[in-house]
């Protein structure tokens, strides 16, 4: 039981008062931010990522896992209370939760996210705790053609799989390794895409590109479309759950476990897609159908244990592989790299402290929200009502302090503004925003990873393809791209052959991830 | 998402406000017009990534037999593919949808001078935190950008602003040693 014992020991780092302060600090950032309207987890990190790089590696770790999770729980009171949800994860949370809120159980709606997102948070981090250390002794394996292989799944997972327009995916990624190759080349030395500008020549800070993106972009794009009459927040007391609301909840959250977790795990993952499947699930299941749509209350348990359960399984893949499968994520994996940790399998070798502080950090901090949430949520959900015009002033206040941070130069602070710009154009035009903030940030290691593949095979084409996961992920990546076409032959096939219903509209849900 | 005032329809707006320019408002009956703006841009960036990726010499050794180009080439190719199919996508009738949020009215017009008002206070206040530095800077970049969203407690505002370029400079630059210029205020913070 090796993984137990660092996972005691990992505990003992983390019950050391500045430790917990962190924990703390971070539960209670996130849980606001999460609340807060226009706000999310990864706007957040974006904007402590200067602040942080100061700060102990592990220490802003649990910091940022707080926020992280904080912003689980704060995300579901949002969607309860005010019916539109902030974070795209939580948009499932909002069909039946607003609708019990507006049938006068909001304290349960509350209660059953609250205590459901504990339950899946407990029982997920329990599983990382266990399957990492796996992905790991199967990941310190491969090579770098697995790897590229690996990333550009990631890559057509998060274009492809997730949203409902495959170009504007494939667009928006692209558009994000564009980004990421600005800079000199690492092998050559020489200048790309830097239009001989100095400031560009150590390429775009991740800083600039986050804070743009997520922060001025929102903040821009709410400006253009600011509703003048906030939405009515219904009011709430203390939540609270009868021995029925127990009885019918408990299923719903460990099959919302069970789907968020894996779900959470693979590339193209996120909540969306689990959150999603959890609803359909206890629409399918439940003993009250004729509740659905009026304020089921397993319509709020399900989803919002499947959303906390996949914040837990998004750390596996990041902290084994280093592969971020959601924009927190994403974000998480550039602090590493800027501490000059190298994410991937031998992250937990090579910093075992850091990987299971963090991990225990994960149990301590879902109990501290659990405290925080249950019998403060009314005044949390007071957050809804600070005046719009300060809050967006504060946001563009706080990224132009990040961006100035990176290097004191007014030359970020106009390129953090360009990007800005990109991110209110994304938004409007309905391109998703994690393609480009993955292309980023991977960009620079997916391409390590060809000339090393190429090097290997002394330029033969051949030595992309490694071994057998780079054949599946090849495999899939094919399937992903021409599922269209597949599904169209399987359709004439079939014989009721209509028209091929446009390109790639297979997926019902938004899934932007909002910052 | 889907139960949100289905009978608003966008181009019915009963109150037309002055500013209005209707380049970004809603998806209208002949299609979305506007994003061939975006496909245009995506094009340009893809000629762009290919005629500066020529540029560089193309310098392949037995350690690096690919080169700094190839990469930008390919993105640069990709990126004309997937602006043609974007464009005929638009033909088609294809719209993105528009991103929602807990602050987001879909069905008013996008509002230009606001947004213009915040670029310009941002660019103004980003060019002041070197010569006057991060609180006075800071300040008046929230002032103005609470005053560009419509706040009108101007005393309320620039004391908010005030006091968080303060409380930021103080715990950041001082604190963390966090680089915050203190400009002409230097010697009195």
């Amino acid at each position: 039981m090796d993984n137990l014992n660092n996972l005691i020991e990992g505990f003992g780092h983390i019950l050391t008062p500045i430790n917990l302060l962190y924990a703390f600090v971070g539960v209670t950032v996130g849980t606001a931010v999460g609340v807060l309207p226009g706000i999310g987890p990864a706007m957040t990190l974006a904007l402590l990522l200067p602040i942080t790089f100061g700060l102990d590696p592990t220490q802003a770790m649990i910091l940022f896992c707080g926020v992280f999770y904080g912003g689980m729980y704060g995300g579901s009171t949002t969607s309860i209370l005010l019916n539109t949800p902030g974070e795209s994860s939580s948009v499932v949370t909002a069909l039946e939760g607003n609708k019990m809120a507006k049938a006068g159980r909001a304290a349960q709606a509350l209660a059953t996210a609250a205590i459901g997102s504990f339950v899946a948070g407990t029982i997920a981090t329990l599983l990382l705790a266990f399957v990492m250390p796996q992905v790991v002794a199967f990941a310190i394996k491969l090579g770098s053609p697995d790897y590229l292989a690996i990333i550009m799944l990631a890559f057509v997972g998060a274009a492809a799989v997730l949203g409902s327009s495959r170009i504007r995916g494939f667009a928006s990624l692209l558009i994000g390794l564009a980004i990421g190759i600005v800079g000199i080349d690492r092998v050559t030395g020489q200048q790309r895409m830097t239009f001989d500008l100095p400031q560009l020549a150590d390429g775009i800070d991740i800083v600039v590109v986050a804070v743009g993106l997520f922060a001025v972009g929102e903040a821009l794009w709410v400006a253009a479309h600011l509703r003048r009459k906030a939405g009515s927040v219904i009011p709430v007391g203390k939540p609270w759950m009868g021995r029925e609301d127990w009885r019918r909840s408990w299923k719903p959250w460990l099959r919302g476990t069970a789907l968020g977790f894996p779900f959470g795990a693979i590339p193209a993952g996120g909540a969306e897609v689990p959150t999603f499947l959890s609803y359909v699930t206890e629409r399918k299941l439940t003993k009250h159908p004729e509740e659905f749509g009026k304020g089921a209350i397993e319509g709020v348990a399900g989803p919002e244990a499947a959303n906390n359960a996949s914040a837990a399984g998004t750390l596996v893949p990041l902290l084994a592989i280093g592969l971020p499968t959601n924009a927190t994520a994403a974000i998480m994996l550039s602090a590493l790299q800027g501490w000059g940790l190298d994410p991937g399998p031998l992250l937990i070798e090579k910093q075992p402290v850091l990987v299971w502080t963090l991990v225990a950090s994960l149990f301590v901090g879902n109990t501290m929200l659990l405290l925080l949430n249950l019998p403060l949520a009314p005044a949390w959900a007071k957050l809804l009502q600070i005046p719009r015009p300060y809050l967006y002033a504060g946001i563009l206040f706080f990224a132009a302090m990040g961006a100035w941070t990176v290097n004191g130069q007014a030359f970020d602070l106009y390129l953090l503004l360009a990007i800005g710009l990109l991110g209110f154009a994304i938004r409007r035009f309905g391109f998703p925003v994690l393609p480009l903030i993955i292309g980023v940030i991977l960009a620079p290691i997916a391409e390590l990873h060809l000339r090393r593949s190429l090097q290997l095979s002394h330029g033969d084409l051949s030595g992309l393809v490694g071994g057998p996961v780079s054949w599946v992920c090849y495999a899939v990546i094919a399937v992903a791209i021409l599922w269209p076409l597949i599904a169209r032959l399987i359709r004439t096939a079939g014989g009721n052959g209509g028209p091929g219903s446009g390109p790639g509209q297979h997926t019902t849900i938004s899934t932007e991830a909002s910052a | 998402m889907s139960d949100q005032t289905p009978g608003v329809t966008p181009d019915r707006d009963p109150d037309p406000s002055p500013d209005r320019t209707g380049a970004a408002g809603q998806a209208t009956t002949s299609g979305d017009r506007a994003q061939y703006g975006m496909c245009a841009a995506l094009a340009v960036l893809g000629i762009v990534l290919i005629v500066d990726a020529t540029r560089l010499a193309p310098m392949q050794t037995s350690n690096d037999p690919m080169g700094p180009r190839p990469v930008p080439i390919v993105l640069g190719i990709l990126m004309l593919v997937v602006a043609v199919l974007y464009a005929i996508d638009i033909r088609r009738g294809g719209v993105g949808a528009s991103d929602e949020g807990e602050d987001v009215d879909l069905t008013a017009r996008a509002d230009w001078k606001t947004v213009g008002l915040l670029l310009v206070v941002f660019g103004v206040s980003a060019a002041l935190i070197e010569p006057l530095g991060w609180v006075i800077a800071g300040s008046l970049l929230f002032w103005g950008c609470s005053f560009a969203l419509g706040n009108r407690h101007h005393i309320r505002g620039l004391l908010i602003g005030i006091a968080i370029s303060l409380i930021t400079f103080y715990a950041f630059a001082i604190g963390l040693g966090v680089n915050l210029p203190a400009g002409i205020l230097q010697g009195i913070l």
